[in-house]
């Protein structure tokens, strides 16, 4: 034990240079700004914020809503912080912004989840612990005290190890039979992209879905290490590029292979960064020297400071526990999604559903069916269809609003259908339920059994 | 060894990733590949532009006749009329799932169809004489429900009806509105029929790429928008009590003339099948369709015939509703059960189509325009 301690100890004092991190922080900062504004310029903020008249609920979350109108302060608010952090300028105070803004925002509807968004999060909150102001920044020029050429090294290996996360992780994932086997749902996805000049007549062929569903895996789960081996990086780095180009090629993906092309770069050594920024003080006519201090980041070993540092550790224990959540619950991983989330199961199926609400009267005997578009955007409708437990807060969402109505006990049940994965669209939700008496802490056995088995982790 | 076991894994991938993007491999159409430009000239030539310009015909007969009845409302007119005015709208039916295009941009299908027409509003129309069909407001007083209520609704007799064109007050305002109303009927019949042969149909055919603003991908939505919508709702389930709980007959198609709804639901369900299998129009010859698509996906999925199962489907539901009375506000009225049984077998296609062929055809229930992961 004594030994481990000394081991660690040595290890958190370890020192190294500061660009890398500078250069991740700027990158990181302009491409949150550029989403941002994209997000906006697309409409979406209204679209997805503002148009609907019902929101999905995190558990736990269910206060956190679109604020009308006012959502666009949200965003705006995570665009300046973005901005701020780019710059270093007032830095922790803009991450600790944009990482509550940006989360906030991802929290106010689940229609919208998406992996790479949680990564940002992620990552974002990771980075209120980092010194990435230390060096090249706003702050580190006006103040003497923070000015310095070196940081603690895991402050930089952090990072490194949540991409390591991320990739090894999503290619575990990947090893499944669906996946392997049958190369779904890559299989329904690629021959749709007939109009993409020469790659659309390759991606006709059942062998271009297998290179691409076993390539696929393979590169999840040896990219992390030829990033960190050196004399694998450049060659990795090619592969980054290719693979996250070709991804935005093929399928509607947004900003993440720009961010994970540029995230990827803080695997390289410092020199490599110093060209970076050396190349930027060129053209902003930026002072770069009075950074290059020789001078190391003190940080004092007190109570408050190893505390965060508690906070990082625990926070990359659960990084690394979540994903397998799911194994504590006893249904298939992919037909009732518990667990699902937050594991980096990055376009791992294709699921597509259909849900017919009923609305019953037990007073009356009175029946009828919900015009599902009365309430829900085609997207959260579409979302809906396939997640149980987006089908059971809109059960209760309905109860309460028939209720409202005059309907004193409502009962909801719903036919639903869903196929996975190419599978004969199947029942799903039991249609005897009535789900307006399920509490979503309930075991999900109103779920129908998924009757078939996809192996693998 | 950690080495060359690293460089293996290098090659393999850079191999399998420069394959994948290499332009060597085999090219060039195969004969196994699905020509998704001949199903859009399939749907074009062989289905739309002839059902439209069958419909034209038919509007434009439906114009002149109304201009008969007019200049002398007979009951030998009357009779005509109706006459007409059953051809059209039977033959619409072949064309209210094609909203796109002009279609779209006029929105065709409300003008032409909104069940139940709105009494008040036509006779408030042909009192005060002056109104503006180009108005969405007035879509509910206008069209083929409005000439039903018109020429079925206005009396139990023929000769009451007849009176409100001769002798009633408002007679010739009663008149004109009817002439209107066929006018703008054929007007914009034709303006969406020549506007697809004259533009159109190039523009959709060469759309024949991937994405949501392609023809394919516009055309099933469209499609499948329509068959849940328009037919399952609208013809059967709105009626039966589906989504309110009583059942609703006034919302029934054709209400006033009554036993013409379900030739017109069978028509529809006859020409969304025709469609699915791309029958060409009014002939028993097939093309390209959703139907050989499906089947060509799924050679390489290997899964369930889904083609097979969707056109099970069809002639399930059709087995039904030829079961049901002619006079579908009979059924509603006296054995309801029967109706919302048609309706559960229209249903059931919902979930083939809306899930089992978006998926297999990798198209978005409408264009959801977000990110993915």
């Amino acid at each position: 034990m004594i030994v481990n301690a000394s081991l660690a100890n040595e290890y958190l004092n370890k020192q190294c240079e500061a660009a890398p991190l500078a250069v991740f922080r700027i990158f990181f900062g302009l491409l949150m700004l550029v989403s941002m504004i994209r997000f906006a310029a697309n409409g979406w903020i209204n679209k997805l914020y503002i148009e609907p008249s019902f929101f999905f609920s995190y558990y736990g979350f269910e206060w956190v809503k679109p604020i009308g109108e006012y959502t666009y302060i949200i965003f705006i608010v995570c665009g300046i912080a973005a901005m701020m952090v780019a710059l270093g300028y007032r830095y922790r105070l803009a991450i600790v912004l944009f990482f509550l803004s940006f989360t906030y925002i991802e929290l106010m509807d689940k229609t919208t989840y998406l992996n790479h968004y949680y990564f940002i999060s992620a990552l974002s909150f990771l980075m209120i612990f980092l010194p990435a102001h230390a060096y090249f920044s706003v702050d580190a020029h006006q103040k003497d005290t923070l000015r310095s050429q070196k940081i603690p090294s895991w402050s930089i290996d952090s990072i490194k190890l949540l991409i390591v996360i991320v990739y090894f992780y999503a290619g575990l994932a990947k090893l499944n039979s669906d996946w392997l086997m049958e190369a779904m749902p890559l299989k329904i996805w690629l021959p749709s992209l007939y109009g993409i000049p020469i790659l659309g007549d390759l991606l006709q062929k059942e062998w271009s879905h297998y290179v691409f569903s076993w390539g696929g895996a393979l590169y999840d789960l040896t990219i992390p290490f030829l990033l960190l081996m050196r004399r694998t990086r450049l060659f990795a780095f090619v592969l980054v590029v290719i693979f996250h180009l070709l991804t935005r090629l093929l399928f509607p993906i947004g900003m993440f292979p720009y961010i994970m092309i540029a995230s990827a770069l803080i695997f390289f050594g410092a020199s490599f960064h110093h060209n970076i920024l050396e190349k930027i003080s060129l053209l902003f006519n930026l002072n770069k020297s009075q950074f290059d201090n020789k001078k190391t980041l003190s940080i004092l070993n007190n109570n408050f400071n190893r505390f965060k540092l508690g906070l990082v550790g625990i926070f990359f224990a659960l990084q690394l526990m979540l994903p397998f959540r799911y194994a504590l619950y006893p249904s298939e991983l992919f037909w009732t999604e518990e667990g699902y989330r937050f594991s980096w199961r990055v376009m791992l199926m294709e699921k597509a559903g259909y849900a017919n609400f009923k609305v019953m009267d037990p007073e009356s005997g009175q029946r009828f069916y919900v015009d599902n578009s009365n309430f829900l955007t085609r997207f959260q409708e579409k979302q809906m269809s396939t997640q149980p437990d987006f089908i059971l807060e809109y059960a209760h969402y309905l109860a309460d609003y028939y209720k409202n109505k005059g309907i004193s006990a409502p009962e909801i049940y719903v036919e639903s259908y869903v196929a996975l994965n190419g599978r004969l669209s199947r029942p799903y939700v039991k249609p005897e339920v009535n789900l307006a008496a399920i509490h979503i802490k309930d075991p999900k056995t109103w779920i129908l059994p998924f009757d078939d088995t996809i192996k693998g982790l | 060894m950690k080495r060359v076991t690293l460089s293996v894994l290098s090659i393999i991938i850079l191999t399998v990733i420069g394959y994948s993007c290499s332009d060597d491999g085999p090219s060039g159409p195969d004969v196994l590949d699905f020509d998704r430009q001949s199903m859009l000239k399939n749907w074009a030539d062989n289905i739309i532009i002839p059902s439209f310009t069958a419909l034209s015909e038919k509007t434009e007969e439906l114009d002149s006749t109304a201009e008969r009845f007019a200049s002398e409302p007979t009951l030998i007119h009357l009779e005509e009329l109706r006459g007409a005015w059953e051809a059209a709208y039977l033959s619409f039916q072949n064309v209210s799932m094609f909203e796109m295009g002009q279609a779209m941009q006029l929105r065709y299908r409300d003008q032409m169809n909104i069940y139940p027409t709105d009494v008040v509003e036509i006779q408030n129309n042909i009192e005060s004489g002056s109104y503006n069909l180009e108005l969405p407001s007035l879509n509910d007083s206008q069209g083929f429900p409005a000439l039903d209520y018109l020429l079925y609704g206005l009396s139990e007799t023929d000769s009451g009806i007849l009176e409100y064109y001769t002798t009633g007050t408002n007679s010739e305002d009663y008149r004109t509105y009817v002439t209107d109303l066929t006018t703008r009927i054929d007007e914009l019949t034709r303006e969406v029929n020549l506007h697809w042969i004259e533009t159109y149909r190039d523009e959709f055919v060469q759309n024949d790429g991937g994405g949501a603003n392609a023809s394919v991908d516009m055309t099933v939505n469209d499609y499948i928008f329509y068959y849940e919508k328009a037919l399952r709702a609208g013809k059967v389930g709105i009626p039966a009590g589906v989504f309110s709980g009583t059942p609703l007959s006034t919302h029934l198609e054709a209400y006033y003339r009554k036993d013409l709804s379900t030739d017109l639901l069978l028509q529809a369900l006859n020409a969304t099948q025709d469609f699915f299998n791309g029958k060409h129009f009014e002939s028993d010859e097939t093309g390209e369709s959703l139907n050989s698509y499906l089947d060509y996906l799924n050679t390489i999925k290997n899964s369930d015939d889904l083609s097979t199962l969707i056109n099970m489907q069809f002639d399930a539901a059709r087995d039904k509703i030829e079961s049901l009375d002619d006079n579908l506000v009979n059924q509603v009225e006296n054995d309801n059960a029967q109706m919302l049984s048609a309706y559960d077998e229209l249903q059931m296609n919902v979930v083939y189509m809306k899930v089992d062929m978006l998926q297999a055809l990798n198209i978005n229930v409408d264009y959801v325009d977000a990110d993915g992961d």
